[in-house]
């Protein structure tokens, strides 16, 4: 089967000043482009999610997903990186 | 051009330019973000997790005339097959953000290449099969097995013999021997056989509580895509290579039932089909993407809930979420026929190809809520085995007195083979006579295999019944042509 190009970016923890800053940073360093952030705060509860494209990137899909999850634990917050399929195979028919 | 500059000059698009719904669908991405946090909660918070891929390998073409060749060729054919399994499958884990606990092989049943030679020289083939396994990293290898439901082939009978010094010797083989089928009855020489075959596996491993007999199943109705150990097999119906998946989640199964303790079972039963939908699509996903990057045909996805020792992994625990004081009371068995036939009715659909065992796992060492009831003394035997009727797959796990006589473990193997051939499906039994142990005793076997009490059986003999051997005729269940 053919494997879709983007991948979404859950990002879950204490809201703090910094979070998009930061795991953008990472993603703009390996030439990952942002193609859809929303993100909801509830109780102080904080969770964004994040489409983005990894086509271009500059390291392998694991290697960005280390890099992200470091950052996540620098920030205190669990950072998550997915293909995009698990989603749609889930919720879509 | 930057992408701020907009081009006023441009003709305007005409309508038939305007995207069509698929290329609307493919940007933006639409799934909503409850739907990914729902995905992240199912993984993280309860478990939700592929149990198996397991390859299955024709290796019927390694057979030679000589018994240490074959099992070179097999050993040959095994490492080549299977070399990329592991990578892809930690590749896949690490791509889509869930876990793929094993990576397994099944084989075509050894008996079907081993004719004309000894138990002795089959060993041997065992413990090439056992470097397989490790050199190329998988934690079981299944199909150690025979299909003995109408009767022995010379090199079934060996494989037989071969069983219990098989599994004391290696450790990632394991074992399957299919004694009955619905179309054929049940071959009571071979039950008759198997339960002093159980007894030695267990003597032969005492130093590790019985651990042998974990790893040998005795089958009615075996499939031949199972992807589930111990009972794995590549079936003589099988392609060369083949990709099948196990998938498991009874914990988002479980929350899914707590979250809902006032709505009607058919409303229950309706929720449940809702998850085990989405479950199995992420079976389905895994399967077609290693498929795709291994380059071996997806065979099936097996929809069963396999339950883990760990807490909150239970089938147990979905049972008395419905309304149950504890498994194994009054209403267990209708609770489960609920439970297996919504998963099996939201897998169904979820699956482009269904197989495997299909149904809910009731093991008892492997689950947690089941050793409690047990040790409770709330799960007995006889109950177990009421509830193999409505679910897959028999006794599974099942501990009892080291001093069982073997003419009991052959009757308790007769009675799962009957339910099995009358009611057209699978059913097995996993039995382990705990060397030294009594009642209420605890065996450990560690890992995935768990724990477990030893429960009791009944003391009223069954030797006579056993010692008639013979084959019990096939069911009218059976003509049905």
């Amino acid at each position: 089967m053919e494997e879709g190009k983007r991948a979404i970016i859950t990002v879950l923890g204490h809201d703090r000043v910094g979070i998009i800053y930061g795991i953008s940073g990472v993603l703009a360093n390996n030439n990952v482009n942002i193609l859809d952030i929303s993100q909801t705060i509830l109780k102080e509860f904080f969770t964004m999610v994040m489409v983005v494209d990894v086509s271009q990137s500059l390291v392998e899909f694991a290697e960005l997903k280390e890099q992200l999850a470091g950052k996540g634990k620098e920030l205190g917050l669990q950072v998550n990186l997915q293909h995009e399929d698990i989603f749609k195979f889930m919720h879509r028919i | 051009m930057s992408q701020l500059e907009i081009n006023w000059d441009k003709e305007p698009v005409p309508l038939s330019r305007v995207p069509i719904i698929e290329e609307v669908l493919r940007v933006p991405f639409n799934i909503s973000n409850e739907e990914i946090l729902e995905t992240w909660r199912m993984v993280e918070v309860e478990k939700l997790d592929i149990r198996t891929i397991t390859m299955g390998i024709n290796i019927l073409d390694c057979r030679d005339a000589d018994a240490e060749k074959t099992g070179r060729n097999i050993y040959d054919k095994i490492c080549l097959s299977a070399r990329d399994l592991v990578k892809v499958g930690q590749d896949i884990e690490k791509d889509y953000g869930i876990p793929i606990i094993n990576k397994r092989i099944s084989v075509t049943p050894i008996a079907m290449l081993v004719d004309g030679f000894s138990a002795d020289q089959i060993i041997k083939i065992g413990h090439y099969l056992d470097q397989a396994a490790l050199e190329v990293g998988v934690n079981f290898l299944g199909g150690f097995s025979a299909l003995v439901h109408k009767g022995y082939t010379r090199g079934a009978r060996e494989l037989i013999k071969a069983i219990p010094e098989t599994l004391a010797s290696t450790e990632h083989v394991c074992s399957s021997v299919n004694v009955g089928t619905t179309k054929a009855g049940i071959n009571m020489d071979a039950v008759y056989d198997m339960g002093k075959i159980i007894k030695t596996t267990a003597q032969l491993t005492a130093d590790r509580d019985g651990l042998g007999c974990c790893k040998l199943v005795v089958f009615c109705n075996a499939v031949d895509d199972n992807p589930f150990m111990a009972g794995a097999f590549h079936g003589p119906g099988e392609p060369e290579l083949v990709l099948n998946i196990g998938i498991s989640g009874p914990g988002v199964v479980g929350n899914v039932v707590k979250n809902n303790p006032d709505c009607d079972l058919g409303e229950l039963a309706n929720r449940i089909k809702n998850t085990a939908f989405k479950i199995t699509r992420s079976g389905e996903l895994v399967g077609r993407v290693a498929s795709s990057r291994l380059g071996v045909p997806f065979g099936i996805v097996d929809l069963s809930l396999a339950p883990t020792p760990a807490v909150g992994d239970s089938v147990a625990e979905i049972l008395e979420a419905m309304g149950l004081e504890r498994v194994g009371t009054h209403g267990s068995t209708a609770a489960l026929a609920l439970l297996n036939d919504a998963v099996k009715k939201g897998g169904a659909m979820a699956s482009s190809y269904v197989g495997g065992l299909s149904g809910a796992f009731i093991p008892v060492s492997e689950d947690a809520g089941m050793i409690e009831a047990a040790a409770a003394g709330a799960l007995s035997i006889d109950k177990l085995e009421a509830m193999t009727c409505v679910c897959s797959v028999g006794l599974d796990m099942i501990a009892v007195p080291g001093d069982t006589p073997a003419e009991t473990l052959s009757a308790i193997i007769a009675d799962e083979a009957a339910i099995g051939m009358i009611n057209r499906k699978t059913t097995a039994v996993r039995i382990i006579p705990a060397p030294g142990k009594q009642e209420g005793d605890y065996v450990e076997f560690g890992g995935l295999l768990g724990r477990a009490p030893v429960m009791s059986v009944n003391k009223n003999l069954s030797t006579l019944f056993i010692n008639r051997k013979g084959r019990i005729p096939a069911p009218i269940q059976a003509l049905n042509n």
